[in-house]
């Protein structure tokens, strides 16, 4: 099939999978919605409960998962082409890490650093992701010039050690709400409440997606090594660059968004690429439209399947992505 | 063609290595249509010469000329329209198709949202039949023996339509057959295509069956250079490598072989 077709189906089909699941998940729960009332025209907003709930309750949960979803599996997929690593995710260089310290002392010390509507513990955790960006990215440059993947994937997991021993110190310090505040915390919750955070994530989001866009034929010749891709007229470490940079973007503000939810970013470009193939033109829009319904299935999931009570969507996911991910070590040869 | 002037690039020593590796004052002439080979031991500077030339890296003083021009005034895209590399081994991250992979060598053509067209297709195809691995074109690339991979990256290398061909020990992990083979390639391509060829290699008798040229590298510097018979002696064999070979032209392969009888220590 040409590649216009190709891409052309891809988004539809993926596109018409994510749209469904933002409509869909919002009518499941404890009060059963219909969609035909939910768009009934006929009756005012402020006469409409299904539309009341629907909008103001539970679709700016639903819209969370989805730019989560979407910007973790993203950002996997171009960590895994930039670290020319298919077991790397959007948490293996420290981002996250970064992210969750940040939130920690947030919870743990209150200094109300709330701007514009969202709370400080978002503001604080996306301030701590940035700072671990700084870090790997420094620590991966200082040697010569150019970026040394490996040098960026030691700094990364060793930054990821470093700043999980921290957390553990200061949640050991804390008083017990705050530790499970913390603990919660590192599980996931997409439910935000508003369309504040979503609104103030979004911007980031669209800014590493705008990279995105530009990215994947340079990621797919990177599959081939920095010297066989520079041969072929990439300029590597312009690519690696905006690749680090954008992907840590996007992972910053999905964390700071909805919480480190693990394996979207590892689960979702593998299962893309067993679908599609591996040229990053396709991989990449369907991987963000497919993690956007993937985490919108698991957090309707997590919220349905032990009702009333609410499973975090961080451990759902880890239930899905730990097997997932041996299958995954396995198989490779 | 593609002149190196006075190159100097120094690295520190690779493993093993007690001496700095890199090159020191090379300088060397691939011909239009010529196909030259750099010979040299381990740690001599062929891989870092070859990537001198195609601009991968930047030499600390001499300059590298395409047809009179500096290659450093070029911007990537330029070069990789001029000079295309095939490295020793290319190990995949993810899998891609043989075709996939021959069509990346189009990247330089192509602008930045542009998608590869007929006119791509085409020579694409034209690259897998002149490499013979049209039939390997839905496969998926590492799933492919030594030397079909080598093959396929020399198709990538021809639908980059660059008139200059780099290739870093083309034949360094493959049998007999798969040698003889990349070697016959090689010589259609510069025949038919009239591609200009530079080969770094460590295989002396696979150099003198292929190249009307050699340049010979001991320690970073060029020891010998010129026309194949005059560089491939006795004397500079047993000078660069330390070995005392027998050098003698054989009638049924119709070139020079080098056949090592004992290591000597080099002079």
């Amino acid at each position: 099939m040409p590649m216009r077709r190709r891409l052309a189906f891809t988004v539809l089909t993926f596109g018409a999978l994510a749209g469904a699941a933002c409509l869909l998940a919002p009518l499941i729960g404890s009060t059963p919605l219909s969609l035909r009332r939910v768009f009934d025209g006929s009756v005012p907003f402020a006469d409409n409960p299904d539309a009341q709930i629907f909008f103001v309750a539970r679709l700016p949960r639903t819209l969370a998962a989805a730019l989560v979803g979407s910007s973790l599996a993203a950002a996997g997929v171009v960590f895994q082409a930039l670290l020319r690593n298919p077991l790397a995710t959007p948490f293996t260089l420290g981002v996250s890490a970064g992210a969750a310290l940040g939130a920690m002392l947030a919870i743990i010390f209150p200094v109300g650093l709330a701007f514009a509507g969202v709370s400080s513990v978002p503001i604080a955790s996306f301030a701590g992701a940035l700072g671990a960006v700084a870090i790997v990215y420094a620590l991966a440059t200082v040697r010569r010039q150019g970026l040394s993947t490996t040098v960026l994937l030691l700094a990364g997991i060793t930054l990821n050690a470093f700043f999980s021993s921290v957390i553990l110190f200061i949640q050991y310090l804390a008083d017990f709400s705050q530790t499970f505040r913390t603990v919660r915390w590192l599980m996931g919750d997409l439910d935000v409440g508003s369309y504040t955070p979503i609104l103030a994530a979004l911007p980031f989001m669209l800014v590493a997606f705008a990279a995105f866009a530009v990215l994947p034929r340079a990621l797919n010749l990177l599959t081939l090594g920095a010297d066989a891709a520079a041969a072929r007229g990439v300029d590597v470490l312009r690519t690696q660059r905006l690749s680090f940079f954008s992907a840590s973007l996007a992972t910053g503000a999905a964390v700071s968004l909805g919480g480190p939810v693990g394996f979207i970013g590892i689960i979702v470009p593998h299962l893309v690429r067993l679908l599609v193939g591996s040229d990053h033109r396709i991989v990449l829009p369907a991987a963000t439209l497919f993690g956007a319904a993937f985490l919108i299935a698991c957090d309707t999931a997590s919220r349905t399947v032990m009702a009333p009570m609410e499973l975090p969507v961080g451990i759902l996911t880890a239930l899905i992505g730990g097997p997932f991910f041996l299958w995954l070590l396995l198989r490779r040869r | 063609m593609l002149l190196a002037d006075d190159l100097t690039y120094e690295h520190p020593p690779g493993p093993g290595q007690q001496t700095p590796g890199g090159v020191r004052h090379v300088s060397m002439e691939i011909p239009r249509g010529g196909i030259v080979g750099i010979l040299g031991p381990n740690g001599s500077g062929k891989t870092t010469l070859l990537r001198l030339m195609a601009g991968l890296i930047k030499p600390a003083s001499g300059r590298v000329l395409l047809n009179g021009r500096p290659l450093a005034s070029r911007s990537r895209r330029e070069v990789a329209r001029e000079i295309a590399v095939v490295p020793q081994e290319t190990r995949l991250a993810f899998d891609f198709t043989v075709l996939e992979v021959v069509l990346m060598g189009r990247f330089p053509h192509l602008g930045a949202f542009q998608l590869e067209g007929d006119e791509d297709a085409r020579l694409a195809r034209q690259a897998l039949d002149e490499t013979g691995t049209a039939h390997l074109a839905g496969r998926m690339f590492p799933t492919l023996s030594g030397g079909e991979k080598q093959r396929v990256i020399i198709a990538a290398a021809l639908a980059q339509a660059a008139p200059v061909m780099l290739l870093d020990e083309p034949t360094a992990s493959l049998d007999p057959g798969s040698q003889i083979e990349i070697g016959a390639l090689l010589r259609r391509l510069n025949g038919r295509r009239q591609v200009t060829l530079a080969v770094a290699t460590h295989d002396l008798n696979f150099a003198a069956s292929l190249c009307t040229g050699l340049v010979l590298l001991r320690q970073g510097r060029v020891a010998a250079a010129g026309p194949t018979s005059e560089v491939l002696t006795r004397e500079h064999i047993r000078g660069v490598y330390g070995v005392d070979a027998d050098v003698s032209f054989n009638e049924r392969a119709g070139h020079l072989t080098v056949v090592p009888l004992a290591q000597v220590g080099a002079s």
